[in-house]
């Protein structure tokens, strides 16, 4: 308060001041004057010094241009970075934004006979699909790290991925800990923005909630031979589906799977692997699903889950030169064996009893660059829901025999200005549903910005 | 079974191990030169031919293989390769050859590169910040990046460091005086005006003094389009061009059919060693690059 007051004091004084200067003699003001113009010359002489020194340093750098010509050359060797895309950004950032539009018949649920499953369906009308921000750079020399986020469209983020690498292994070795996407199958690695597809195959939404991501740990081993062969276990917490996330010690899933690959000439490349996954469920519920009297009750069951897949994909250019015209055909099966005890209708009877079922499904796919920039694409899926063995106890409550095959028939084109731009239309004819056949259109851009990391096969 | 196992793993182990170094080119003409350099004494892979765009190389299965029994990866850098290498060098298991490494040798560090942009922005289609990578097509690049190849098979395989040096020794010999041939032939190509399909003979110009007057892809590494190639036709109407050049791998349709419409010989250049029937090592690449020219220019 005081300080407020002796400020506003001062302030005043100073206001007042040129007033009372008003008031001095002639001879005072003529002392001033002579003060001022001091000063002025005082001035204007330090400036003609400065003046004449910029002209010196121009001529100086004028002549120093040529010299400097040459040591830039040296400079820019000497600063080079280092190779490889991540390390012109440190740490590399991308951004991918994606959308859709769907004209769908239907509302999205599961496939007759999968309704134990979950359903990774899709939206009517426009969405904004998740946009990925992606960072990766060496940790050190020992670790590279990299995360992906996924930024849901209603809000919220969420982790996609999120390991280390760790780099000095050698000898063929890769180990990854942290969360990442399975190495098992061939698109189950494949990020949603590199999809030849705006979905997954049918069997990928079915059985692996369309991506089995995993915390846990992966290692593994590339033989030193002529031909690709890769060997790889993982072990994880079992977050992703059919896993139940189980917080104990120990693991709650396994994989195991291997790749081969090679080329035949210079046109022709390929790689084909087989993949074992096993999961403890533990409790695992799924709503909404049909019963022998027509109702729809919430199950639980909890057992052990066994997939055994087989996968390959077979890539064709002219000239091996991909960037203009290119085929690739791929395909995928899995098979999964669930057997444990069911609990039908945990709301109101309760009953349990055990269960087992071989659920099983395919794709079989082909995309043709016919012209740079334009592809176009055709997949069909095909699910089978197997026949359960349900217990004498849930015999007259569960279905075990759906007698339906679900399929699905699409059909794509997509346009890519450049490597960083897609904008695709696909048509699809959806049978997965008994009686509910769905005729989709969907209309999707994708788009990436800032570091583009390298895909894989 | 445990015994076939064994012996199928053994296989594949023992299945190559005849020279000391294993090299792993990316570009054709890296592996000619690693040739020249180090002869029998190496085993040498060019991870592409020069009918595919070197920007634009899947991470096969295969090339992943033979990188993770590579001692030396031999590339161009600049990040040419950004699109394919990194993930290759990382899924490859193998130490020796990850960037910094002995192992790891990139050609764009020994030269003086061109084209460095002043604005880096994707608006300007595909531009790399270490400047243009397509040093190749300048032959007197060879010579610095010769020396500093023969340096890293030195460091890599001491035992062979005398060999490796006579080597450098008799391949610039003979280079300095395919330059100097080169040269002369080239004389009446100096300051022609050419137009190009992609932004990929800067190098080539500096040296022979061509005159680049128009380029057919609307930015570095977009497929021309119809309109942009009429404006380039109308351009040339101005301001001619001798000839319309393109890299071998590029398709021939845009060149053709400027070469229809202004009128002018439409070239494709080998751009890297097997680029052409008569580009069949790394003299074969520049006597055949500079027939093509002339012959063009008559």
């Amino acid at each position: 308060m005081s300080r407020k007051l002796y400020a506003g004091a001062a302030l005043a004084a100073l206001l007042i001041h040129p007033f009372n200067a008003s008031a001095a003699s002639d001879a005072e003001l003529q002392a001033i004057r002579e003060q001022i113009s001091q000063l002025k010359d005082n001035y204007e002489r330090r400036i003609a010094q400065l003046e004449q020194r910029l002209q010196q340093a121009e001529a100086n750098s004028k002549s120093a241009t040529n010299s400097a010509a040459q040591n830039q050359v040296a400079a820019q060797q000497a600063s080079r970075p280092a190779a490889g895309g991540e390390g012109v950004f440190n740490p590399a950032i991308s951004l991918i934004l994606g959308g859709t539009y769907g004209n769908l018949q239907q509302a999205s649920a599961p496939a007759t006979g999968f309704a134990m499953n979950p359903n990774p369906g899709h939206e009517q009308g426009f969405n904004l699909g998740e946009s990925e921000i992606g960072i990766s750079a060496s940790i050190d020399p020992q670790f590279r790290g990299a995360a992906t986020l996924a930024l849901d469209p209603a809000g919220g983020i969420s982790v996609e991925n999120a390991f280390v690498q760790a780099t000095t292994l050698g000898n063929g070795f890769n180990l990854k800990f942290g969360r990442f996407f399975s190495g098992l199958g061939y698109v189950n690695e494949q990020h949603a923005h590199a999809w030849d597809f705006v979905d997954q195959p049918l069997v990928y939404a079915a059985l692996w909630e369309n991506q089995l991501g995993e915390d846990g740990v992966q290692l593994k081993w590339l033989a030193p031979s002529d031909t690709f062969i890769e060997l790889g276990a993982e072990i994880g917490k079992g977050r992703g589906f059919p896993g139940t996330d189980r917080a104990k010690n120990g693991s709650g899933a396994g994989v195991l799977f291997a790749h081969a690959g090679g080329d035949i000439g210079v046109e022709h490349s390929w790689r084909a692997g087989a993949s074992l996954h096993r999961a403890r469920r533990v409790a695992a519920g799924s709503e909404d699903v049909p019963d022998l009297s027509g109702n729809e009750v919430t199950n639980q069951f909890s057992g052990d889950s066994r997939t055994a897949g087989l996968d390959f994909v077979w890539k064709y250019a002219p000239d091996g030169n991909t960037a203009r015209t290119n085929f690739k055909l791929q395909g995928e099966y899995f098979r999964r064996k669930e057997s444990g005890d069911l609990t039908y209708d945990t709301a109101t009877t309760n009953t349990t009893d055990s269960y087992a079922v071989t659920q099983s499904g395919w794709y079989l796919q082909g995309v043709y660059q016919f012209m740079p920039m334009w592809r176009a694409g055709l997949r069909y899926d095909s699910l089978d829901p197997g026949v359960a063995q349900v217990g004498a106890a849930n015999a007259a409550n569960v279905i075990s025999n759906y007698g339906y095959t679900p399929t699905r028939t699409a059909l794509m084109l997509d346009y890519s200005p450049s490597e960083f731009s897609r904008l695709r239309v696909q048509l699809a004819q959806d049978k997965s549903r008994q009686g509910l056949t769905d005729n989709q259109v969907f209309l999707q851009y994708i788009m990436s910005l800032g570091a583009h990391g390298a895909h894989q096969f | 079974m445990q015994k076939y196992l064994y012996a199928f793993l053994l296989l594949l182990i023992s299945n190559n191990v005849h020279a000391a170094l294993n090299i792993f080119a990316c570009e054709p003409e890296w592996a000619a030169l690693a040739r020249e350099l180090a002869a029998d004494k190496a085993d040498i892979y060019s991870a592409t031919t020069a009918l595919q765009d070197p920007h634009h190389i899947q991470a096969r299965p295969s090339l992943i293989a033979k990188a993770r029994r590579a001692n030396l990866v031999v590339c161009t850098g600049a990040e040419l390769e950004a699109g394919w290498l990194p993930v290759i060098l990382r899924e490859s298991g193998n130490t020796d050859i990850a960037p910094g490494k002995p192992g790891n040798f990139e050609a764009a560090h020994a030269v003086t590169m061109l084209e460095i942009p002043a604005r880096l922005d994707r608006a300007e289609g595909d531009v790399h910040a270490a400047g243009n990578p397509h040093i190749q097509t300048d032959a007197r690049n060879f010579l610095p990046i010769a020396r500093a190849l023969s340096a890293r098979l030195s460091e890599l395989d001491p035992a062979n460091a005398a060999f490796y040096r006579s080597r450098l020794q008799t391949f610039t010999q003979q280079w300095q005086a395919a330059i100097a041939r080169w040269e002369k032939q080239a004389a009446p190509l100096k300051g022609q005006p050419i137009a190009v399909q992609h932004r990929g003979f800067p190098y080539l110009n500096n040296w022979l003094e061509l005159r680049q007057v128009a380029e057919l892809e609307p930015k570095p590494g977009m497929e021309p389009s119809a309109a942009h190639l009429s404006r380039v036709l109308e351009q040339l109407q101005r301001q001619p061009a001798k000839m319309v050049i393109r890299a071998a791998y590029q398709s021939e349709r845009p060149s053709a059919w400027l070469s229809e419409h202004a009128r002018i010989p439409a070239v494709a250049l080998p751009f890297s060693v097997g680029g052409t029937d008569g580009a069949k090592d790394l003299f074969g690449l520049f006597d055949d690059t500079i027939q093509r020219l002339l012959v063009a220019l008559k």
